[in-house]
């Protein structure tokens, strides 16, 4: 019955709109055929139109960087999320340059020259210094971008150590993580999805000497200011391991293993302090009592950022930074794969 | 290169003969005349178009009002939607099937086959495509994939939704989920008739392009609209048959079960018998295809609009040779740019530091492009003609969207910011607005040459301002939420309380993707009700230069009832000093002492 009714509706909403053209063309016709061409009229209030929301859209963007800045990821809690930030800074600031500057140019002119009856165009064909010139800007600016973009990812991806990071595993399948914690002897147990069974659940090699100290647990927990190299694996589809708050991110693909180092350099009981997450933590937790929902404490967390199936929004580990001492007494709590399997 | 006429004295008594046999099927179904093969690619792109945006409003439905129960959503998904809540699965599906239908069917073969058919032979003084069967046959294997697509929304277990990239494994085993069971075969089988079909489009279009020019159209005489379509074509053939090769060893390995890309994976309690493939050479082979596909959407619109922009503004199109330059820049640099999309797949750093260098040097070019749209404005005599609007609205999003890219592009950027919200900005400002504008510049600019009637203007008015405000509406807030670490493809934000302030933009860009969607209902009924009541057109309605507009306003097999015409100058020659018109199409001889540009 609704949909009969819609169907209805629809046939005569559309009818209704073709009566109305009808009658439009048939005055247009008295009146000579005229009213489609564009007229001056046309051009005056299309180019001031352009100019209207044109400048109204730049302005919005001001709004919005006014209105939701703030949502911004807080500062970096790694040592080398800084450098990431200090070159997306230079990187926003050139951009934004550019879009406040030629943004306003463009709907300018369009609104400067739109057409007038009696004006006639000026013929310039092209002008070699003019379009050297926003050749040789852009390709300064992106030079330094070039060098400073490649200086950065040179240090993120070869790391140079002073001392040996610590080895963790993340562990990926549809739709949680684990992590394994290489142990005392710092080297992970060879691995492979033809060892799973049971509780072994990321396939640890038993035989291997390096496997038997490995810890195998569904909570990360991370020292500050120790290097950690992650290795991901995953045993059915890609996932991605994605850290915003330390600003890393990694694919785990099956078949292959990958890895990212970095340092926390923040713990979770520094970062609750931090003043933009104690805002952000406030303005959530009220929509949440607005909701009826359980209050939010702050967890730097892991999500799941390449798309792998049904529950893909829901695969995510908390991650608990914390001082050496307190991950130490941690990890002698849990159990090794010689204790447990 | 020479250039040489396909005249024939007996062309035109066989030209008429042919025009009294036609019956509806041969001119509207099988034909061969290339201006109804755009026509068909128009239609049928825009029909396609329309499923796109429909899944699109549902969807955006679901992420401002997650678990919340809509009727409308159980009317249009059945199943799939179990009391008017959208399921996960469901989800996926949509946003697969409307970045495939988008990227693929409307703004690859809508666009570039509609305008590539209609204009090439037009503006280059051709009687028609080199060959009028494989343009044909381009056509009907489009019209077999879409059909192929449609069909794939409706088996059991729901249409392919590993996203429009569709990665292995999750799309080749159908254990992953349920939309890589049959949808994805299905998915598949459509890609490769869709590939088919691109491959002996852009075949046709290269080969009308370099040997069918009408005497005097060189090169550099070329309305940009032809370099663009032609470079695009180019890219076509260069870069389709990689996709075309990723996705037969992609239904090897779901069909055949060899290991291309699929190794050591447990599934279901199992380990499954593939050993040895990797799922990032899949990354790599989509990408080679994918990322030159960026530039075969967004080519075609920057010609229409630097045709629009010039004939419209009255004036020359500011550095035709850079723009020309530019376009085969961009071209070239395409190819050497696919891993941009893969700097955290865990492949050598070392290839990342290059792809960063390439990426970062398409801005060069495309700043060029940019600086020389708004210099053919300057002190032009802009005619506001909806074409016009939605071309000054391709030069905004094309601006904004290549800004973002200059971060995105940078491997160590990359990195906070890759598969977040705010990727799914920048490249649906910069290739979908940009390419979409250009589509509706190109209909309106060019719909008195398809339909021989006009389209109403004071619509295509409303039409473009509520277009443009709510497509930023929509797609400029995305950049926060990216910022704000928010993860594109999650069917709700709920699972992490940090994201949970971010509920109120994702409302407000619903509200502006739903108003968006259904002003384009204005363009649907505009573009209808003129081809059978629009108001007759004249010859050459925007004073044009270009000689698609010496033709009849009535279509005829040949395009030109005489001789083709013969070309004297560039498409350019707006507001020349000395003329008395503002415009002088190209067929026109250069007056005594007059100076040719080109």
């Amino acid at each position: 019955m609704n949909t009969v009714s819609i169907i209805v509706l629809v046939v005569l909403a559309i009818l209704t709109l073709v009566q109305v053209m009808r009658i439009s063309e048939v005055s247009s016709e008295i009146q000579g055929g005229k009213d489609n061409e564009v007229s001056e009229k046309d051009n005056d209030t299309q180019g001031r139109l352009m100019f209207l929301v044109g400048m109204g859209f730049v302005i919005s963007v001001v709004v919005m960087y006014i209105v939701w800045g703030r949502l911004s990821l807080p500062e970096p809690s790694s040592a080398h999320g800084s450098e990431i930030d200090g070159l997306w800074n230079l990187s926003m600031l050139i951009i934004n340059i550019v879009f406040f500057i030629v943004q306003p140019i463009l709907f300018y002119f369009a609104y400067k020259y739109r057409g007038k009856k009696g004006t006639k165009a000026v013929h310039f064909a092209h002008n070699n210094k003019l379009e050297l010139f926003w050749t040789v800007v852009p390709a300064l600016a992106l030079a330094v971008l070039i060098i400073w973009g490649l200086n950065v990812w040179s240090t993120l991806m070869m790391p140079e150590n002073e001392e040996e990071p610590i080895v963790i595993e993340l562990y990926a399948q549809q739709f949680n993580w684990t992590a394994r914690y290489s142990g005392s002897d710092n080297a992970l147990g060879f691995a492979s999805v033809y060892d799973i069974e049971g509780a072994n659940i990321v396939g640890v090699d038993t035989q291997d000497a390096a496997s038997a100290d490995d810890i195998v647990t569904k909570e990360l927990h991370l020292p500050v200011g120790k290097p950690v190299l992650f290795q991901f694996r995953s045993q059915d589809v890609i996932h991605s391991a994605y850290f915003p708050h330390f600003r890393a991110q990694m694919n785990c693909v099956p078949g292959a293993t990958t890895n990212f180092q970095f340092t926390p350099t923040i713990t979770t009981a520094e970062i609750r302090q931090n003043k933009d997450v104690k805002r952000h933590v406030e303005e959530v937790n009220t929509i949440r009592t607005a909701q009826g929902e359980d209050i939010w404490e702050f967890n730097y967390v892991l999500l799941c950022n390449k798309i792998c199936g049904a529950a893909h929004y829901n695969m995510q580990m908390d991650i608990i930074v914390e001082t050496e001492d307190e991950y130490n007494a941690w990890l002698n709590e849990q159990k090794t794969v010689a204790e447990t399997l | 290169m020479s250039t040489k006429s396909t005249e024939n004295p007996h062309f035109q008594d066989h030209l008429m003969e042919h025009h009294h046999e036609e019956n509806f099927f041969t001119k509207y179904i099988f034909t061969m005349d290339h201006k109804m093969i755009g026509k068909q690619f128009l239609v049928t792109g825009m029909f396609m178009g329309i499923i796109g945006v429909m899944m699109s409003m549902l969807f955006r439905l679901e992420l401002a009002y997650p678990e919340q129960s809509f009727p409308i959503l159980e009317l249009f998904l059945g199943k799939w939607a179990p009391d008017g809540v959208m399921s996960p699965d469901m989800y996926l599906a949509l946003v697969t099937i409307h970045g495939t239908i988008m990227v693929f069917f409307v703004l690859t073969a809508g666009l570039s086959g509609t305008f590539s058919n209609l204009l090439i032979p037009l503006q280059i003084g051709a009687r028609d495509m080199a060959s009028g069967f494989l343009n044909a046959l381009s056509y009907w294997f489009f019209a077999m994939s879409s059909v192929v697509m449609v069909v794939s929304l409706f088996v059991e277990s729901g249409p392919a939704s590993a996203g429009w990239t569709v990665y292995p494994p999750l799309s080749a085993l159908p254990q992953a989920m349920p939309g890589s069971g049959a949808g994805m075969t299905l998915w598949l089988i459509s890609m490769t008739l869709f590939i088919v079909g691109s491959l002996l489009g852009s075949l046709n279009y290269i080969v009308t392009v370099l040997n069918m020019r009408t005497k005097g159209m060189s090169m550099t005489r070329l309305p940009l609209t032809i370099w663009a379509f032609f470079v695009t074509a180019v890219l076509g053939v260069l870069s389709f048959p990689v996709l075309l090769s990723a996705a037969l060893l992609l239904m090897f390995d779901r069909l055949l079960g060899t290991s291309f890309y699929l190794s050591d994976i447990f599934m279901g309690g199992e380990v499954l018998s593939y050993s040895g493939g990797s799922p990032v050479l899949y990354q790599h082979l989509f990408w080679f295809l994918g990322h030159p596909e960026v530039y075969i959407i967004l080519l075609p619109a920057l010609g229409i609009s630097s045709e629009v922009i010039a004939t419209n503004s009255r004036k020359p199109i500011f550095g035709y040779r850079a723009m020309v330059g530019s376009i085969l820049a961009i071209a070239f640099l395409s190819f050497i740019v696919w891993g941009h999309h893969m700097f955290i797949t865990g492949m050598n750093p070392f290839l990342g530091s290059v792809f960063t260098f390439t990426t970062l040097l398409i801005a060069i070019p495309s700043a060029v492009k940019a600086f020389n749209y708004i210099t053919t404005l300057w002190k032009g005599n802009i005619q506001y003609t909806p074409a016009m609007m939605f071309s000054i609205g391709l030069v905004s999003t094309f601006i904004t969207g290549g800004l973002t890219g200059v971060i995105l592009g940078d491997s160590a950027l990359d990195i906070n910011v890759h598969d977040t919200y705010f990727v799914v900005a920048h490249f649906h400002i910069v290739m979908g607005l940009s390419a979409i504008f250009g589509m509706f510049a190109g209909v309106y600019h060019w719909f008195p040459k398809m339909y021989g009637r006009m389209m109403n203007k004071s619509m295509g008015y409303a039409h473009f301002w509520l277009t443009f405000i709510t497509a930023y509406g929509v797609f400029f807030p995305m950049h926060f939420l990216g910022m704000a670490g928010l993860p594109r493809r999650y069917y709700s934000n709920t699972a992490f309380p940090m994201f949970d302030n971010l509920a109120d933009i994702n409302v407000l860009i619903t509200y502006f993707a739903i108003i968006g969607g259904i002003a384009q209902l204005i363009f649907i009924f505009n573009f209808f009700y003129s081809i059978w009541r629009g108001p007759k057109a004249p010859q050459n309605p925007w004073k044009a230069n270009s000689l698609e507009w010496t033709t009849p306003v009535e279509h005829l097999h040949g395009n030109w009832p005489g001789e083709i015409p013969v070309v004297y100058r560039w498409a350019y020659d707006y507001s020349k000093p000395g003329a008395e018109e503002d415009f002088i199409p190209q067929n026109v001889p250069l007056a005594e002492g007059e100076e040719s540009g080109h």
